[in-house]
């Protein structure tokens, strides 16, 4: 068993990841990717990269899929069926199992900032880690035998190597739809805790009593075209086109 | 509590930084390539650059895996098999490029129409045309045909401009964005980044789409049409404003032809044409005075509503009042377009209102000075923040050209086009259809030993410039610019091979292909496009094209039926040039170019084909290529890019001209132009003063800019053509009352979708066939993270798409019995597919849909012979024939828009049936392409980056 920080972290650094413009393009997918797999700790391999099974170590990924809202809010034309493209990575969760259930302490929470990493010196492979997490944000690495996890980009955020704007995760800086956002989120002030407290940011799976760090902003409220509010037809008839001509030379007239 | 680990957080990224342009897609990012030990660690977007400011979609990030990518062709290739066999023995580059010259020489010297040269997605048209024409072909062109040249020569043809790198939304300021289909996998990071900006503004988001992924995704409102009734849908806007009087009279009285005088004189040869004066000037009504003037005259107000018979007896109508006979008309009416388009008239009737109000009520009004080409002043820039954006969703139909210039109407008649909030011009453009060049390539233009006359694309005005004999017969391989496709002005790629197989207008000697994947998801009817680079002629036993040059970086389903095959670098191993020449990089406020350069060595006997293309022109003596003593003029790509001029001053990058350094888009060569480039971060850039930032095409200040610049000589203003009077001299023609007269076969067509106002009539393939029989509709859609075939070779983004199902909407599931995993048929008039399907509700219900070139021959690209994007992937292409149903009369009319030639991809129609249970593997399947030469065995598995673990 591994222990939590005695106390909770002031400091909550996590990711606000904006659903109401996440186009689903994986771009954030790959830059971890690239970033990760040269950075903190063992590469992230690619088993039969091109070979019939494939398959590769992610810390990030993006799910798709479809919903078809029963009632509740209208989203776009009445009755569509609604696309919903959902990143994910490891939520930094403030009571994390897949730390207390570490049995060489190499899952831990920093006491500094919040993040949980895995010192991969230390970890077994045993994978009881993975299995806690009720998010599935942890994955095996087949060629290390270690379990990887999102890190924050603990080496960018802090590397006094890059410029203060690229000290952000990697998938924060690379994000085109800028639906991903970094910050403290243990600061009420921060940007990220102002722009979840005006957007209405959510726990995933609160039920789960983890308390994520990361947060959520839902779709913005949509109105459907139907309900705009109709044109102010012209006095003429313009049934044929010569209500309209009329109306032309009254308006011409006016300019 | 235990202490924590010590981590190592401020570890340099790498040994250095080097600063070039993305190519994973056609976007032309920036990117900044870390390098380590010699190997790239990590590629980021370049927060400078005008394109991406630093952001990076998944397949730019997944470059490092692309340039190792074990597909990467490693020396030149002779064939030694039978074609499609991927049998190849590996030659020098003196071998390969000696072969080349003995293929070609003797062809220029007797009949250079024997040459074929086409290239597909490249980014070097400049180069590549001004080779083919020194070569003296009239067969080139690149892949414009099978792309989007709908929505280019629409759009040049109306307001001289179009979208991606011709214009964009004005995204800091528009409030309402309409986004017609689009591919998802390019152009893609100023799409998301501006979505992204709309959303932030409070702007609404709109997207017209029969699938909704991506971009619809987030949309506030997705429409889900009916493929190949966008036209209708625009037309029904347009009839709601019209019928609403929501048209912006002053806009269209100052930069349109919507007062232009049409003539009315049925059975005349000017009839439907411009009342014009004697130097050609088309003329209109001064309101004030009722007097005949010339349109860009200045101090006259014309008015819009002129209807009267001229002091010659000519009987003349002004544009926007036919416009309003014909769209006030009731079949445009969004009541009855509902039913064809699939969407209610509430929702059009709402889009039309919110398009009224955002554009008059919402009106954006800039305290910016400026003047216009008549040289009246404003006080002010009005601004009208409605836009519009769409590629090959409206593009890949036979009714394309027709939409999308439906489309550039409406956005003209709310003043839209070029306003703050608007579309917005990039430059080179606005540049009207007059100021490109006619196409060459009849015979007049051929002569055997000398270059083509001139350049082989362009804007034809009218049949006079078509490239036809005296019978009206094509002079093209592709038959581009001919009564089949008159403004075809970007060739027919896939074309190419059909006719050159059937030696119909006549047989050619080299097929040379640079970067198309013609014998797979880039061709219609990929097995028939297969059989005929197979096909031999039974006599002389010799291959029906006897020889085929093929440039590709990979191992591409193409370079099996090469003979010779000449390999590219990956794109950090090359130098490029994105000029202002050829397809741009601009914004809307300044012009730019860029470079690519050689980040990296190639560690593999391979050559950028550009120089390659330019050690080939020197070897054949081309003009252009070799000095007056028969030496070449180029060592290779970078010289020419520095050194070459297109005329005196012009050369193919714009910034840092002049010995020093200081010229802009004019001066001489400098010789430490790419230093300069590689300095700023490999791309230029030149700001557009304030008051020349908006009305570029009517702003006096702009065009001053552009001349400055070296885009004209001249000023070139665009007069928006709302009715284009060169499809009208199509119809005369084809009355038979102006020359030339067009052959009896092609006029019906011409008189059916020629009209001079943007009309819409059902697609081809459509009205072909039996549509109870083929209920449905099939077409494709951009996968985010790949780009074209390229993609499934690179280890990082093929675990994102390895295999693509079939979409079925739930209805038609429901109606056969379908479910998740289930293996059907799906069958058009030409083929049939096995394929498993996935439910969907997230589309429209007549239509199925796939991701676009997942699917894969077995044993291309490195991949496994198992792969599943060779046994479970598949492609549509199967389904799409070249040409349409055969007509009561034999005629088989090829599968395209029969103004453009653009090819009608998107007019597939279906139906499916449950398949009996089997083998789950896509039909059909093609036998296994053996790697070709000495490509190295790819991984069993990768930890790329490893020897960095900390």
């Amino acid at each position: 068993m591994t222990s939590l920080p005695q106390h909770r972290t002031a400091k909550k650094l996590g990711l606000v990841i904006d659903l109401d413009v996440c186009v689903g393009c994986h771009a954030c997918v790959i830059s971890c990717k690239e970033w990760n797999t040269g950075a903190y700790g063992n590469a992230l391999s690619d088993q039969h990269p091109y070979g019939e099974d494939v398959s590769g170590t992610f810390l990030n990924r993006v799910h798709s899929f479809e919903v078809v809202p029963e009632g509740g809010q209208v989203i776009g034309e009445a009755g569509d069926a609604r696309v919903v493209h959902f990143p994910k990575s490891c939520l930094h969760c403030e009571d994390a199992p897949c730390v207390t259930v570490c049995p060489t302490g190499a899952s831990y929470k920093r006491a500094e900032d919040g993040i949980v990493l895995v010192d991969e010196d230390t970890c077994i492979g045993c994978g009881l880690c993975a299995w806690s997490c009720a998010y599935g944000a942890r994955e095996m690495d087949l060629a290390a035998g270690v379990m990887k996890k999102c890190t924050l980009c603990v080496d960018r955020i802090y590397n006094e190597t890059l410029q203060q704007e690229d000290r952000v995760p990697s998938c924060v800086r690379t994000c085109p739809a800028n639906a991903r956002h970094y910050g403290d989120l243990g600061d009420p002030a921060s940007d990220v805790s102002v722009m979840v407290a005006e957007r209405g940011g959510f726990d995933l799976m609160p039920e789960q009593e983890t308390r994520p760090t990361n947060k959520y902003l839902p779709p913005r409220p949509r109105t459907s075209l139907a309900s705009a509010a109709p044109m102010i037809p012209l006095a003429e008839n313009t049934e044929g086109a010569r209500g309209f001509f009329a109306w032309l030379d009254k308006t011409l007239d006016r300019i | 509590m235990q202490t924590e680990p010590y981590i190592a957080l401020s570890e340099p990224v790498g040994d250095e930084i080097r600063k070039t342009t993305c190519y994973m897609c056609a976007c032309r990012c920036g990117i900044d390539v870390h390098l380590k030990d010699g190997k790239v660690r990590y590629i980021e977007g370049n927060r400078d650059h005008p394109i991406n400011k630093g952001v990076l979609c998944a397949k730019g990030s997944a470059g490092i895996m692309q340039h190792y990518s074990p597909a990467r062709l490693q020396a030149p290739l002779l064939r030694t098999g039978p074609r499609g066999s991927g049998e190849f023995k590996e030659i020098s580059w003196e071998e390969a490029l000696s072969l080349a010259v003995d293929w070609l020489k003797p062809i220029r010297e007797t009949a250079p129409q024997k040459l074929a040269f086409f290239t597909g997605r490249d980014q070097s048209q400049a180069l590549t045309s001004f080779w083919a024409q020194n070569f003296g072909t009239p067969n080139y062109a690149a892949h414009g045909g099978f792309c989007s040249v709908n929505m280019a020569a629409a759009g040049i043809y109306t307001i001289g401009g179009a979208f991606w790198e011709f214009g964009a939304p004005d995204w800091d300021k528009t409030k309402l964005f309409v986004l017609f289909g689009v591919a998802e996998d390019h152009d893609s990071n100023p799409i998301k980044m501006g979505i992204s900006k709309l959303k932030k503004n409070g702007a609404r988001f709109v997207s017209v789409n029969p699938v909704r992924t991506g971009y619809s995704a987030v949309a506030d409102n997705w429409i889900g049409i009916r493929p190949g009734t966008d036209g209708l849908l625009i037309l029904a806007i347009i009839h709601e404003l019209f019928r609403n009087g929501q048209i912006d009279l002053d806009y269209l009285q100052r930069y349109t032809n919507a007062p232009w005088l049409v003539i009315d004189d049925a059975d005349k040869e000017d009839h439907g044409l411009f009342l014009r004066d004697d130097l050609g000037k088309a003329l209109v009504r001064d309101r004030k005075t009722g007097a005949l003037v010339r349109f860009d005259e200045p101090g006259h107000i014309a008015d819009l509503n002129a209807d009267f018979i001229t002091d010659d007896g000519r009987k003349v109508r002004s544009v926007l009042r036919l416009m309003a006979e014909k769209y006030l008309d009731p079949q445009y009416a969004p009541e009855a377009v509902a039913k064809e388009t699939g969407i209610s008239a509430a929702t059009i009737k709402g889009l039309a209102a919110e398009i009224a109000r955002v554009a008059f009520e919402e009106e954006i009004i800039l305290n910016q000075p400026w003047t216009d080409m008549k040289g009246e002043q404003h006080d002010v820039m009005i601004g009208r923040p409605v836009t519009f954006h769409a590629m090959r969703g409206i593009s890949a139909h036979s009714n394309g050209f027709q939409s999308a210039r439906a489309l550039h109407v409406l956005q003209t008649i709310i003043g839209s086009i070029d306003c703050p909030g608007g579309y917005r011009y990039k430059p080179p453009y606005p540049k009207p259809a007059t100021a490109h060049p006619r196409p060459h390539g009849r015979a007049e233009h051929v002569t055997p030993g000398k270059p083509l006359a001139g350049p082989h694309l362009g804007y034809p005005l009218g049949p006079e410039d078509l490239l036809v004999d005296a019978e009206g017969k094509p002079q093209r391989i592709d038959k581009a610019f001919s009564w089949e496709a008159p403004l075809s002005a970007h060739g027919m790629m896939h074309m190419v091979i059909a006719n050159a197989h059937a030696g119909d207008p006549y047989p050619v000697d080299v097929l040379f292909l640079y970067m198309a994947n013609m014998a797979w998801n880039s061709s219609m009817n990929t097995r028939g496009t297969i059989k005929m680079l197979e096909a031999r002629d039974e006599v002389t036993g010799e291959y029906k094209i006897p020889k085929i040059i093929y440039s590709d970086a990979y191992s591409s389903e193409m370079v099996a039926y090469a003979d010779l095959v000449l390999p590219d670098t990956t794109y950090l191993e090359r130098h490029d040039c994105i000029s202002l020449l050829d397809r741009p990089i601009s914004e809307p406020e300044a012009a730019c170019d860029a470079i690519r350069w050689p980040v990296l060595e190639p560690d593999r006997n391979v050559r950028g084909f550009q120089s390659v293309l330019i050690d080939l022109g020197a070897r054949l003596k081309l003009p252009g290529f070799v000095n007056e003593q028969g030496d070449a003029l180029y060592k290779d790509y970078a010289d020419y890019i520095v050194n070459h001029q297109r005329k005196p001053g012009i050369g193919p990058l714009s910034g840092w001209r002049d010995a020093d350094g200081l010229g802009e888009g004019r001066g001489t060569p400098n010789q430490d132009q790419l230093k300069n480039y590689i300095g700023n971060g490999a791309f230029w850039m030149k700001h557009i003063p304030e008051e020349a930032l908006y009305f570029k095409h009517h702003n006096a200040a702009y065009q001053q800019f552009a001349i400055d610049t070296g885009f004209f000589d001249t000023p070139q203003p665009v007069t928006i053509q709302l009715y284009v009077e060169t499809l009208q001299k199509f119809r005369l023609s084809a009355l038979g009352t102006r020359n030339p007269v067009a052959p009896e076969q092609y006029r019906k067509r011409l008189l059916e979708c020629f009209d001079p106002l943007p009309d819409w009539y059902r697609p081809f393939e459509e009205q072909g066939v039996d549509t109870a029989t083929y209920p449905y509709h099939a077409i494709t859609q951009r996968p985010m993270a790949m780009y074209h075939s390229w993609g499934s070779q690179n280890a990082w983004l093929r675990q994102i798409h390895t295999k693509n199902p079939l979409y079925v909407p739930g209805g038609i599931c429901d109606e056969l019995g379908l479910k998740d995993g289930d293996w059907a048929w799906v069958i058009s008039h030409h083929g049939r597919i096995k394929c498993e399907i996935a439910r969907t509700d997230a589309v429209n219900g007549k239509t199925m849909w796939t991701w676009n070139a997942i699917g894969k021959r077995s044993g291309a690209w490195a991949l496994d012979k198992n792969a599943p994007e060779a046994t479970k992937g598949f492609l549509l292409n199967h389904l799409i024939h070249e040409l349409l149903p055969p007509k009561a009369d034999g005629m088989r009319w090829s599968n395209s828009d029969p103004v453009t030639g653009q090819a009608a991809w998107y007019d597939l129609r279906v139906r499916i049936e449950k398949a009996e249970a089997g083998e789950a593997i896509s039909e059909p399947h093609f036998g296994t392409l053996h790697r070709p030469g000495n490509q190295p065995e790819p991984a069993e598995q990768l930890r790329y980056g490893q020897e960095w673990a900390k």
